[in-house]
């Protein structure tokens, strides 16, 4: 990666980093992947994630669905998605309120690409999620909250 | 030296539908192994899915993704027998790259 | 009716119904939850390894397990592990699944059972090739009805043995298997205990076994299953592949028999 291209990187902070890259016609769309988000990842608060996300003070929006159960048997393991019926959906991220690092995961849907995604979290703790999408260069969330149960043994 | 992905793709109505799941430890830094040190984090970070050389999804992993990572997703276009391929990079800088054709 | 003692029973039948609804709303989401874990087993993974393990020529002698006759004759592996445990004229003994590939590999492969054994269990990290190929050799009886009558008369003596040691009371805490088991609607916390002495509570439990424990983040065998019942109800652990853990299996697969295999399993 040259230098330029770098910087960019590092000043664009994180999502939706595509359209800056494309329109400066730095990547062509094959080639289109953010750094790994060091700063979001490493955060400690919702706050500083979405900061770090460059998402300050998004919209709640019942535009934004999340997919889980109310109560999780095991917290190594809990099934979360994120629907959308808002159009132009670039990004989608999950966040868990109370886990040490809040930022699971972190999705930049190129043109085409379904406002749907699953994947599974871990949790230490009964917390919040959050669903945080990006539409129209906007952002938006939505969040619910999720038991984890204590276990007894696995049948 | 990471094991094969299981990689599930369909196409129905124009939609081609992708489940993933990666064979990855996913450690988060803050376990303990028996000997009471701290076993040093290891997890996916980026994941990649093209659709016949096309980017169909982008992501980022922290490491609170589960052990044995699950992923989801859909998109418009795509029929039965076009490429479908999915990479990972996880933190260590080991690689996967698996490829199956859409159902 | 007089309207007030209408509007007092209904608050009485609300009153009455709110508990059991709220138990009733808690128990249907861990359904989902089960349910949304379903699609996309880990388990997948750990087939696919086994299988290539399966075929792949290893050991000391450099062959495969694809001549290894699991009971229905050598290489036949669908439906073979719903029909284990069972006598093998071979061995002039009652064997599982797992007792049965440890001997494959023993006197196909050239391993010794020591080496055979040594991971019978993974760990994070370390992973195993025997839970890898059970969960392979499992698959191939899914949806396979479970058919352990134990008719020969070793398969029959095995089955009483265990069910001796279902019921047998032992260890500090003067526990049996028979008490967290042996009755309809128990639980701890908010998993329920099957009751294994029906078929259909006998079936739940064992048709989904190999299982992923997402609490383990690993497929969990029926001897690694069973072992560990008897360690949390403090008793001394067996060794793998122990008689008495094949007698156990005997007992359960027999009163299983008839219910259909869905394995892997996924459980929390």
């Amino acid at each position: 990666m040259n230098n330029q291209r770098r910087e960019i990187l590092k000043a664009g902070g994180g999502l939706g980093l595509f359209g800056l890259l494309a329109a400066a016609g730095l990547i062509t769309p094959g080639e289109a992947r953010a750094e790994w988000n060091k700063a979001a990842f490493d955060a400690k608060t919702i706050d500083e994630t979405l900061k770090a996300l460059g998402a300050t003070a998004p919209a709640n929006s019942a535009d934004v669905q999340l997919t889980a159960p109310d109560i999780a048997e095991n917290g190594a393991v809990v099934p979360v998605g994120v629907v959308s019926t808002l159009a132009g959906v670039e990004a989608i991220a999950i966040l868990v309120e109370k886990n040490p690092n809040p930022l699971a995961a972190s999705f930049m849907l190129p043109v085409g690409t379904e406002p749907s995604v699953q994947t599974r979290v871990k949790m230490g703790q009964t917390s919040d999620v959050y669903a945080l999408v990006k539409a129209g260069g906007k952002f938006f969330i939505a969040k619910k909250e999720i038991k984890v149960t204590l276990g007894g043994c696995g049948g | 030296m990471a094991d094969p992905m299981k990689i599930r793709a369909s196409a129905k109505d124009g939609i081609t539908e992708v489940k993933v799941l990666m064979s990855h430890e996913m450690e988060t830094g803050q376990r303990k192994d028996s000997s009471g040190n701290l076993v040093p984090a290891h997890f996916i970070t980026e994941i990649t899915a093209e659709h016949n050389g096309r980017q169909v999804l982008a992501g980022q992993f922290g490491t609170a993704i589960s052990k044995n990572p699950y992923l989801a997703f859909k998109f418009k276009g795509g029929a039965k027998g076009d490429k479908l391929s999915v990479s990972w990079v996880d933190s260590k800088g080991d690689k996967r790259t698996d490829e199956v054709q859409i159902a | 009716m007089q309207p007030n003692l209408r509007t007092a029973l209904a608050t009485a039948a609300l009153a009455l119904a709110g508990p059991a609804f709220g138990q009733g709303s808690t128990m249907d989401e861990i359904a989902r939850y089960r349910e949304m874990l379903a699609d996309g087993n880990p388990a997948e993974l750990l087939e696919a390894k086994g299988e290539e393990l399966w075929k792949k020529p290893r050991g000391p002698k450099n062959a495969s397990l694809e001549q290894c006759d699991m009971g229905l004759g050598p290489g036949k592996l669908d439906g073979a592990y719903a029909q284990l445990p069972r006598y093998f004229a071979d061995t002039k003994k009652v064997m599982d699944a797992e007792s049965r590939l440890v001997h494959c590999m023993v006197s196909l492969q050239g391993f010794t059972e020591a080496e055979a054994t040594k991971r019978w269990f993974s760990k994070p990290g370390q992973d195993s090739d025997i839970e890898a190929l059970v969960t392979y050799i499992g698959g191939k009886s899914n949806g396979a009805k479970i058919n352990v009558p134990a008719r020969h008369p070793e398969e029959a003596r095995m089955a009483k043995v265990g069910e001796y040691i279902f019921y047998r009371r032992s260890g500090p805490q003067d526990f049996s298997c028979a008490i967290c088991h042996g009755q309809e609607g128990k639980r701890i916390r908010l998993q329920e205990l099957g009751n294994l002495t029906t078929q259909a509570g006998a079936g739940t439990a064992m048709s989904t076994w190999p299982s992923y424990r997402v609490s383990q983040g690993a497929v969990w065998t029926m001897q690694r299953r069973l072992i560990d019942c008897m360690r949390q109800a403090r008793w001394p652990e067996p060794k793998y592949l122990a008689d008495s853990v094949i007698a156990l299996e005997v007992f359960l697969q027999k009163t299983a028999s008839g219910t259909v295999m869905q394995t892997p399993g996924i459980k929390r």
